[in-house]
């Protein structure tokens, strides 16, 4: 069983490219299980056609302790046969997301849930590391494969950077590497270019490139994912060859973060921001 | 308002002594109850306490081991003193200090300073780390921290550094126990599995316990039989060690090459199926031998079981001596019975426990009217109630699962009973309902010497019946007409 977790910066497309790439797996006749690791609990939406209305948090909250829960309260199968859970979460503003992951997880391993027939576990997690809970998928034993995906943003790239310095913290007393970068195209200059240099100086490698199309938000909208809503579409494809290109890959490394400067003289060699851009010595004055 | 001297005080509250009357006879009302029994979000008073509780005491188990608290000071106070209280021994255990810095950047330096601390000046073999909420809420990756530990030196190689998840939030001292006893064993057993070898020796799992009376009578059992025991930990010496003027940071626990070799042991058995639940899964993968799980031996029908599994499990016949102590207890509960017989008990307390004291009530045609677990499962429920089904003293028990002592109380006003068996925390509600508390259970902060006499075996059904009954008879004595104050009774 292979256990992969997805991280990227919020709103990249994380939850978009998990399951389409899921569904191309599903598609190479594997067994998938999908572990959403967000509070806003949208990780499973295009397999089950609707919003998971179960969360592990959820259910807690309802029943007052983890205790009374049983894993078919929260584990749903959806397209393809893909197991499906969410951890939920607490309220925007309250709580504790996180320690809601170390729970969840803590739950599912308890009860059972790694079948040893499954082949892939994906956990596709809240947007950056930011504390100890969202690293909880990456913990020894657990995913033991990244994926950053990524565009040609710098804030994106800025993402991608940091997230590697959080595998870094993690590779050095486990097993967790990182297996690629996958660009989520926003159609930004150079992009393909520019993340498979980031990707090169991270020591890692871009493992697709998935152009950016209509088709998948026409397929959103009818919460399905590519594959399934138009299998034949040029864009179905290129998840497919992205689940192949996972499912092949060999390449797992120890990340190398970059310094803020080099991050920045990556755009410049990309002619993002330009050498004599007034606005670059504008911010470093300012922060000086 | 004046106090008793005379003297002018100001009232405590603006509430009227007849509203406090008239409150404080409410809450003995039927609706009083049904209003506490409705209460969701609050516990009062649980007889419970929380997982590190548990780990600590099951880490002091070992000889030489130092528990280490990954959190903070206060709370690895709150375990020490609970122990202290109950044994009036010390509890030497260290902690991480964990403070608000160590809450933001996570707590892996305090974990790094504590060990080299802890090595510097303990001088531990080994030290077995388990976590408060405070690491366990900001998602401390304890195992992660320890190897980081090696890699920096803060450890010596090969020095060994077991260590349990325990949040304070979820579970009890039961489950911490048994997460700690866990995750020791399969440190301590790490590539000590022989082919072919065998040590012999029965593996033995007490479980939560803190009865150090009842450990000795263990031990005296197994010479009896003349098995060979490894105590997968032993307490007894570490919180009664003689008093000889000379402090021992380590004064017992089981030696860690004994606990290491139980891998290779030739039967295990626990007597602590909630206690050990998870350690007997992984036991039964990895132990060689025979594996069996009992409940507690308490009463005389649960202490036989134990003997014949004893004999089974070492193919040896019960010796007469042990055969003549059964008898010694039959006799003493025959000569006791009437004191005892048809009397109502509210019990609560450990999974492990509650069933051996309503075993022991029906056994002694006592009533279990109100049997409390503040941290139950549908489990023991099912189990009590086939014991309670099992009697025709059972009929009236009724079980009450995660409930509190303050739900108790309101039982104990509105369904009065003649007694309680617990631990000290419902010394509150035995006052108020002006019936007699039989300190059996963990933990007992207001009496002496109770952790001292054993209550498992047929030796610790004669106390049990002892103490009872014996309260039963000093109650008649001091309040009986003295027409009735009887010479023998």
């Amino acid at each position: 069983m292979r256990q992969i977790a997805i991280y990227g910066k919020g709103g990249i497309g994380k939850s978009t490219t998990t399951q389409n790439t899921v569904a191309g797996l599903v598609s190479l006749g594997k067994k998938v299980m999908i572990v959403g690791c967000d509070p806003k609990a949208d990780s499973t939406r295009l397999m089950l056609h609707a919003k998971a209305q179960n969360t592990v948090m959820d259910l807690i909250r309802e029943r007052g302790t983890v205790e009374d829960l049983e894993l078919s309260d929260v584990l749903k199968v959806g397209y393809g046969g893909v197991k499906c859970v969410e951890s939920g979460g607490p309220e925007p503003g309250v709580g504790c997301a996180g320690r809601g992951v170390i729970t969840a997880i803590n739950f599912l391993e308890s009860e059972g849930a790694y079948t040893p027939d499954l082949d892939y576990v994906f956990y596709d997690v809240l947007g950056d590391v930011v504390c100890g809970g969202f690293a909880m998928p990456i913990r020894e034993g657990k995913a033991q494969e990244i994926y950053i995906v990524c565009s040609g943003e710098m804030m994106a790239m800025y993402a991608a950077n940091n997230i590697s310095k959080g595998i870094l913290k993690y590779a050095t007393s486990g097993k967790v590497r990182l297996g690629g970068l996958i660009c989520n195209s926003r159609n930004t200059d150079c992009e393909a270019d520019l993340i498979d240099a980031l990707a090169k100086r991270l020591g890692t490698q871009m493992i697709h490139f998935v152009p950016r199309d209509n088709e998948v938000q026409r397929a959103e909208l009818r919460r399905m994912t590519v594959i399934e809503y138009s299998p034949a579409h040029k864009q179905a494809q290129e998840y497919r060859e992205l689940a192949r290109k996972i499912a092949e890959n060999k390449m797992f490394v120890v990340p190398k973060p970059l310094q803020m400067e080099e991050l920045e003289g990556l755009l410049m060699e990309f002619g993002i921001i330009q050498d004599d851009d007034p606005n670059v010595g504008v911010a470093k004055a300012a922060s000086a | 308002m004046s106090n008793e001297l005379g003297l002018k005080v100001k009232p405590v509250t603006g509430i009227s002594p007849e509203d406090e009357a008239r409150v404080a006879a409410w809450i003995n009302t039927e609706d009083y109850k049904l209003k506490n029994f409705a209460r969701q979000a609050l516990v009062v008073n649980p007889a419970h306490a929380c997982q590190p509780l548990g780990a600590e005491l099951c880490a002091h188990g070992f000889a030489e081991t130092l528990p280490l608290v990954h959190g903070s000071q206060g709370c690895a106070s709150y375990y020490r003193s609970t122990l202290n209280r109950h044994f009036r021994e010390p509890a030497p255990a260290v902690s991480s200090a964990m403070s608000e810095d160590g809450a933001v950047f996570g707590g892996q330096n305090n974990l790094h300073e504590a060990l080299e601390n802890a090595l510097a000046l303990y001088k531990p073999k080994m030290i077995a780390v388990f976590t408060s909420c405070m690491p366990e809420i900001i998602g401390d990756d304890v195992s992660a921290f320890i190897k980081n530990a090696r890699q920096k030196g803060c450890v010596p190689p090969g020095f060994l550094v077991p260590h349990a998840n325990t949040p304070s939030f979820t579970g009890s001292h039961v489950h911490g126990y048994d997460s700690m006893l866990l995750a020791i064993l399969q440190t301590l057993t790490e590539g000590k599995a022989m082919e072919g070898r065998c040590t012999g020796k029965l593996n033995f799992l007490a479980g939560f316990d803190a009865n150090t009376g009842n450990y000795r009578e263990y031990k005296r059992i197994f010479s009896e039989f003349g098995i060979p025991f490894t105590f997968l930990a032993d307490i007894s010496e570490v919180f009664d060690s003689p008093n000889d003027g000379t402090y021992r940071v380590y004064p017992g626990g089981t030696p860690l090459d004994d606990a290491a070799d139980s891998i290779n042991g030739k039967a295990t058995l626990s007597v602590a199926p909630y206690a050990t639940s998870k350690t007997m899964v992984w036991i039964k993968e990895q132990y060689s031998g025979v594996h069996a799980s009992l409940p507690m031996p308490l009463g005389v029908a649960r202490t036989d079981a134990f003997m014949l599994k004893l004999s089974e499990l070492f193919d040896k016949p019960v010796p007469a001596s042990l055969k003549a102590e059964r008898g010694r207890a039959v006799d003493a509960m025959t000569d006791a019975h009437q004191y005892m017989h048809g009397k109502r008990f509210a019990v609560y307390g450990d999974p492990d426990n509650l069933g051996g004291f309503v075993a022991f009530l029906l056994e002694m045609g006592a009533t279990p009217v109100h049997l409390l677990c503040s941290k139950g499962s549908k489990k023991l429920e099912r189990e009590l109630r086939a014991l309670l089904d099992g009697s025709p003293y059972g009929k009236a028990g009724k079980i009450y699962m995660n409930r509190d002592l303050w739900h108790l109380r309101s039982l104990l006003m509105t369904d009065p009973v003649d007694a309680m068996i617990g631990e000290t925390h419902g010394k509150f509600a035995a006052r108020d309902a002006k019936i007699p508390l039989f300190r059996f259970g963990f933990p007992i902060f207001d009496r002496v010497n109770l952790h001292r006499r054993p209550i498992i075996g047929y030796q610790g059904v004669i106390n049990m019946v002892t103490e009872i009954c014996n309260k039963f008879i000093d109650i008649k004595d001091e309040t009986c007409e003295d027409r009735f104050f009887e010479m023998m009774r």
